[in-house]
C-alpha cells in the first residue's frame, strides 16, 4: 500500500511536437498545431481544421524501430511513441523490478486503418489481404502493442469513457498503487483521426471549420486532434530515490446523468468531479495556481465548464486556460495529454495560453491565459469531460518529501 | 411537388416516425400541433439533428442554424409549411 | 478485497432472464452461434426511451434493472461496466452509413451510441446516478477490470453498492469476420456436443450479466467474491501453474480448498490444452465443470461463469448440465473460475456466503 502516488514520467505526441521538450518548445512559440487535414482523403477536408500530427504511419513505424509490414494501428503507434518516452523519462530501464502495469485508454483504436477496408471485410470473395486490421478496432489492441514493446505484463487494463478516458485511465493506476496492488503504472491514452470520428462529430455539428476559440463568446465548436500521452505513477516505495516530478494529489469521476452528449447548463457534473478531487487529500480550491480547463471550444461545453468553475471558486478563479487550441481534442487520449502539459506548466512554472480567444462569455465574464505567463505553480487542476455525461477531473501537486 | 399541406403532415410524420423509431408511440400522441420538444412529444437536440437532415436528404430543405432549427421544428405542422415555403 | 454478490440480472442464450434459479430448459444450437433470449424491452423503457437505443444498450439496461430489483436496491453507488466490443450494431451501422453515401447526410444517433460506454452511461441516465462511472473495453479483460474498480471502490469506502456488469453482443457482421479469421469451428456442432468435439475452433455467443456488489453481509446473498485475477499471456503451462497457486495463497486457500473449477473450455483444439493442463495437473482433486455450451464464446462470458458460480453456492448444487466428469465432493464453499479469451485469461474465486 502506498498513500503517496508520485509522477516520475512524462511522455506525449500530438499535433505540437513529437516529444515532451518540442511540446514545451511550441507551447512557449505559441505555435498552434490546427491546420487542414492532410494524411487521408474525406470529402470535409475543404472544411475542417484539425490537429493532425503530419507524419504517416509509415513514418511512425521508422520512428519506433518496427518493420515497415508489421500491421500496427496508428492509434497503438502513437501510444507506444509516448509510452515509451515516459518510460525513458521515469529512468526505467529494469521493467521487472517492480510490479508494473499499463492503463491506457482509446475511443475509437484501429478505425482509421479498419474503415478503409470495411467494404473488403463485408466480402465473402475478398482475398483477406487486410483481414488482421479488425482486431485492431479493439480498444485493447493498442494496450496489448504497448504493452508488448515496453514488455509490461503484471498488469494490463484498457478504458473507454470517450473524453474522460485517460483522465480515468490515471486515477484507475493510482487507487491500483494505493491499495497495493501494482508498485508502478504507466497511465494516460492514444487516439488518432479517422473519417468515422470526424463524419460522427460534423453529424452533431459540434465542429469549427477554423481554430476552436475556447472559453470565447463567438465561439462555434471544436477541433479534432490526435495524439497520446501518458505519465509514470509510482508509490513512495517504488520511486525512492528517483527523480520525483510531481505528486498525483487528488482525483474524482462522477457521472453528469443530464444527457447522451451534452452536459448539464449549470455543469454540476463538472463541479461534482472537481469538487471530489479535492476531497481526497482535502486540497482547498485556493490552492489551485492553474487550471488546464476541458475547454473544448463548444457552446455547451465551455459555458458548463465556465460556470462549474465559478461555483467552485467563487471570486477566486485561478488562472485558466484550454490547450485544445494548440492539440486539437484529442478525444480518449486528451486527459493524458493534458496531464502531461498540467506537469510540463508546474515544471516550468509556466502558464500556456488560451488562444485564439477576444471575447468572454457574457454568462460568466471568464478571461483566460492569453500570453505565456510565468508563475510560481504548486497545484494544477486538469478537466477532462467525455459524452455520456462522464465527467472527471485530476489536481497534480509539488511534490513536498 | 402539388401536395396539400394535410397531405405533407402526414407524409413528414410517416417519415419522422421511421427516422427517429417512433412506431411504438401511439398516433393520438402525435398530431399535427403536438409541440415536438420539451413537453408533447419530448423530442431533444439529438432529434432535431434528426430531423434537419431528413429534411435535407428527402424535401431538399436546408436549416441554417440552430435559432432557425427552433422555431421551424415546432410542430408537425410548422416543419410542412417551413418545406413549402423554401423547397426548391 | 471482498464483495457480496446481493442481486444478479442476466440475459443470455438460456432462460436466465429474471431467473432465480437454474432453468430446467437447456437451450441448445446447431448453428455454431448462441444468441440471446431476450426480454420484451417496453416492459422496461417506455418508447420514446428506447427509441434510439441499440440492442446492447437495451440487453444492458434490462439486465441491470433486473438486477437491483433482486438486491433490492433503488439506487447504485457506482455504475462499472466492462464491454469489448461495445455497441457493436451502432458502430457498424455509422460506418455502413458512411460508405454508402460517400460521407452525406449522416446522422447523429448511431454514432453517439457507438461510443463504448454507452451502456454504463445509459444506465446512469435512466436512474439518475451521478456516482462513478467508468467502462473497460479490454477484450477478455473487460468484466474482470470492472469487478476489480468495483472491489477497489467497495476497499476505499467509496461505496456501499456497486453495480457491475459484463455485456458483449455478436452481430450479424462481427460473427461473419470472426469467421474469416478462424474462430468458429468449419463444421456445424450441436452446442451440447462442445466438451466432446476435437477440433479447430468454437461457437460464437453473447450476454449481459449485471450484479450488485456489497461491502456488507446480508441473509440474501448469493455468494462472496473473494478474488479476481488477469494474467496476461502466459509465458508457459508451468508459469500459469506458479500464477494459479499463488492467487489461490493470497487467498489464504490451497488447491484442496477447491471444491468446484469453472473452465472456460470452448472446444477449440488449438488453444483449450491450457484448461486440460489446469485441470490434470492442478485440480485433480477438484470438481469440475463448464460452460460455454450454454453461453458460447465471447469476450465478456466471465460474467455469466460468475452468475452460474454465484448460483451454485447459492444453492449448495451444482447443475448435471455443467459437470465435467464426476463431482468430487458434496460440499461446496470455493468455487474458482478460470477463463480465457485469446491470450487472455483470467480467475475469479467465489466464496460460499455463510
Amino acid at each position: 500500500m502506498s498513500s503517496r502516488v508520485f509522477i516520475t514520467g512524462t511522455g506525449i505526441i500530438s499535433a505540437i511536437g513529437n516529444n515532451v521538450e518540442e511540446t514545451y518548445a511550441a507551447l512557449l512559440k505559441k505555435k498552434s498545431g490546427i491546420g487542414k487535414l492532410e494524411n487521408f482523403s474525406t470529402r470535409h477536408r475543404d472544411h475542417l481544421a484539425v490537429g493532425e500530427i503530419k507524419e504517416p504511419d509509415d513514418l511512425l513505424k521508422v520512428r519506433l524501430g518496427v518493420n515497415s509490414s508489421s500491421r500496427l494501428s496508428r492509434t497503438a503507434m502513437l501510444g507506444m511513441i509516448a509510452a515509451r518516452e515516459a518510460l525513458a523519462s521515469a529512468g526505467i530501464s529494469n521493467i521487472k523490478q517492480f510490479r508494473t502495469g499499463i492503463i491506457s485508454a482509446t475511443s475509437v483504436g484501429g478505425m482509421g486503418i479498419a474503415e478503409n477496408h470495411f467494404t473488403q471485410y463485408l466480402d465473402p470473395d475478398d482475398d483477406n489481404e487486410f483481414l488482421d486490421y479488425i482486431n485492431t478496432l479493439d480498444c485493447s489492441d493498442s494496450t496489448e502493442r504497448i504493452a508488448d514493446f515496453l514488455g509490461i505484463t503484471d498488469y494490463l487494463s484498457t478504458i473507454s469513457t470517450a473524453c474522460s478516458s485517460s483522465a480515468n485511465s490515471i486515477m484507475f493506476g493510482a487507487r491500483m498503487i494505493k491499495l497495493g496492488l501494482v508498485d508502478r503504472v504507466i497511465a494516460g491514452g492514444t487516439d488518432s483521426l479517422s473519417r468515422f470520428t470526424v463524419n460522427g462529430f460534423m453529424s452533431l455539428k459540434i465542429l469549427d471549420n477554423e481554430p476552436c476559440k475556447p472559453f470565447d463568446a463567438n465561439r462555434k465548436g471544436l477541433n479534432l486532434g490526435e495524439g497520446a500521452g501518458y505519465i509514470v505513477l509510482e508509490s513512495e516505495n517504488a520511486s525512492r530515490g528517483k527523480n520525483i516530478v510531481c505528486e498525483l494529489t487528488g482525483y474524482g469521476n462522477v457521472n453528469d446523468a443530464y444527457h447522451q452528449t451534452a452536459s448539464s447548463p449549470e455543469g454540476k457534473g463538472a463541479f461534482a468531479a472537481m469538487q471530489k478531487a479535492f476531497a481526497v487529500n482535502g486540497i482547498s480550491p485556493q490552492q489551485v495556481d492553474y487550471i488546464n480547463a476541458h475547454g473544448t471550444g463548444t457552446e455547451v461545453n465551455d459555458l458548463s465548464e465556465g460556470l462549474a468553475i465559478q461555483k467552485l471558486f467563487g471570486a477566486a478563479i485561478p488562472p485558466l486556460s484550454s490547450t485544445k487550441a494548440f492539440t486539437g481534442h484529442t478525444l480518449a487520449a486528451a486527459g493524458g495529454i493534458e496531464a502531461v502539459l498540467s506537469i510540463l506548466a508546474m515544471q516550468h512554472d509556466t502558464i500556456f495560453p488560451n488562444l485564439n480567444f477576444s471575447e468572454a462569455m457574457p454568462e460568466t465574464g471568464i478571461v483566460p491565459v492569453q500570453s505565456v505567463i510565468n508563475k510560481k505553480i504548486n497545484t494544477v487542476l486538469s478537466n477532462s469531460f467525455g459524452f455520456g455525461g462522464n465527467t472527471s477531473s485530476l489536481l497534480f501537486s509539488c511534490a513536498q518529501l | 411537388m402539388n401536395i396539400t399541406l394535410d397531405e405533407l403532415i402526414e407524409q413528414l410524420k410517416t417519415d419522422i416516425i421511421e427516422q427517429l423509431n417512433l412506431a411504438d408511440i401511439k398516433r393520438e400522441d402525435f398530431q399535427a400541433d403536438t409541440p415536438l420538444f420539451g413537453t408533447g412529444l419530448g423530442l431533444d437536440s439529438i432529434d432535431s439533428l434528426e430531423i434537419s437532415v431528413l429534411l435535407e436528404r428527402k424535401y431538399k430543405v436546408k436549416i441554417t442554424n440552430s435559432q432557425e432549427g427552433k422555431k421551424v421544428f415546432q410542430s408537425l405542422r410548422t416543419i410542412a409549411e417551413y418545406i413549402q415555403a423554401n423547397q426548391k | 478485497m471482498k464483495a457480496y454478490i446481493r442481486g444478479t440480472g442476466v440475459i443470455s442464450p438460456q432462460l436466465t432472464f429474471n431467473c432465480t434459479h437454474f432453468p430446467d430448459d437447456i437451450r441448445e444450437s446447431d448453428t455454431n452461434l448462441l444468441r440471446c433470449i431476450e426480454p420484451s424491452y417496453l416492459d422496461f423503457l417506455n418508447p420514446v426511451m428506447a427509441r434510439r437505443m441499440g440492442r446492447v444498450i437495451k440487453m444492458g439496461i434490462a439486465s441491470a434493472l433486473i438486477c437491483m430489483k433482486n438486491a433490492r436496491l433503488d439506487m447504485p453507488d457506482a455504475i462499472i461496466t466492462g464491454t469489448a466490443l461495445g455497441c457493436l450494431g451502432d458502430t457498424e451501422k455509422f460506418l455502413k452509413a458512411i460508405i454508402a453515401d460517400d460521407e452525406q447526410f449522416l446522422t447523429p444517433t448511431s454514432f453517439i451510441q457507438s461510443i463504448q460506454n454507452s451502456v454504463s452511461a445509459q444506465i446512469a441516465l435512466h436512474l439518475n446516478c451521478t456516482g462513478h462511472n467508468f467502462t473497460f473495453a479490454h477484450k477478455g479483460f473487460s468484466f474482470e477490470s470492472a469487478l476489480r474498480d468495483a472491489l477497489m471502490l467497495l476497499e476505499e469506502g467509496e461505496a456501499q453498492n456497486v453495480l457491475v456488469g459484463g455485456i458483449d453482443e455478436m452481430t450479424d457482421h462481427n460473427y461473419f469476420f470472426y469467421d474469416k479469421l478462424g474462430l468458429w469451428k468449419k463444421e456445424k456442432i450441436n452446442s451440447s456436443r462442445l466438451l466432446q468435439s476435437d477440433s479447430p475452433g468454437t461457437i460464437g455467443g453473447e450476454g449481459s450479466a449485471f450484479f450488485v456488489l456489497n461491502k456488507n453481509k446480508s441473509e440474501d446473498d448469493y455468494a462472496i467474491l473473494a478474488g479476481v485475477k488477469t494474467i496476461y499471456n502466459p509465458e508457459s503451462a508451468g508459469a500459469l501453474h506458479i500464477t494459479i497457486s499463488e492467487f489461490l495463497k493470497d487467498n489464504g486457500l490451497g488447491r484442496e480448498n477447491i471444491d468446484l473449477v469453472l473452465y472456460g473450455f470452448n472446444g477449440d483444439s488449438r488453444s483449450d490444452h491450457w484448461f486440460t493442463f489446469v485441470k490434470e495437473n492442478v485440480f485433480m482433486n477438484s470438481g469440475a465443470g463448464y460452460f460455454k455450451h450454454l453461453c458460447g464464446e465471447y469476450q465478456t462470458s466471465g460474467s455469466f461463469a460468475m452468475w452460474l458460480a454465484a448460483l451454485c453456492l447459492k444453492e449448495g448444487k451444482v447443475p448435471p448440465v455443467i459437470q465435467w466428469g464426476k463431482q468430487k465432493s458434496e460440499q461446496l464453499n470455493h468455487v474458482l473460475i478460470y477463463n480465457k479469451y485469446g491470450n487472455n485469461h483470467s480467475l475469479l474465486l467465489l466464496k460460499k456466503s455463510s
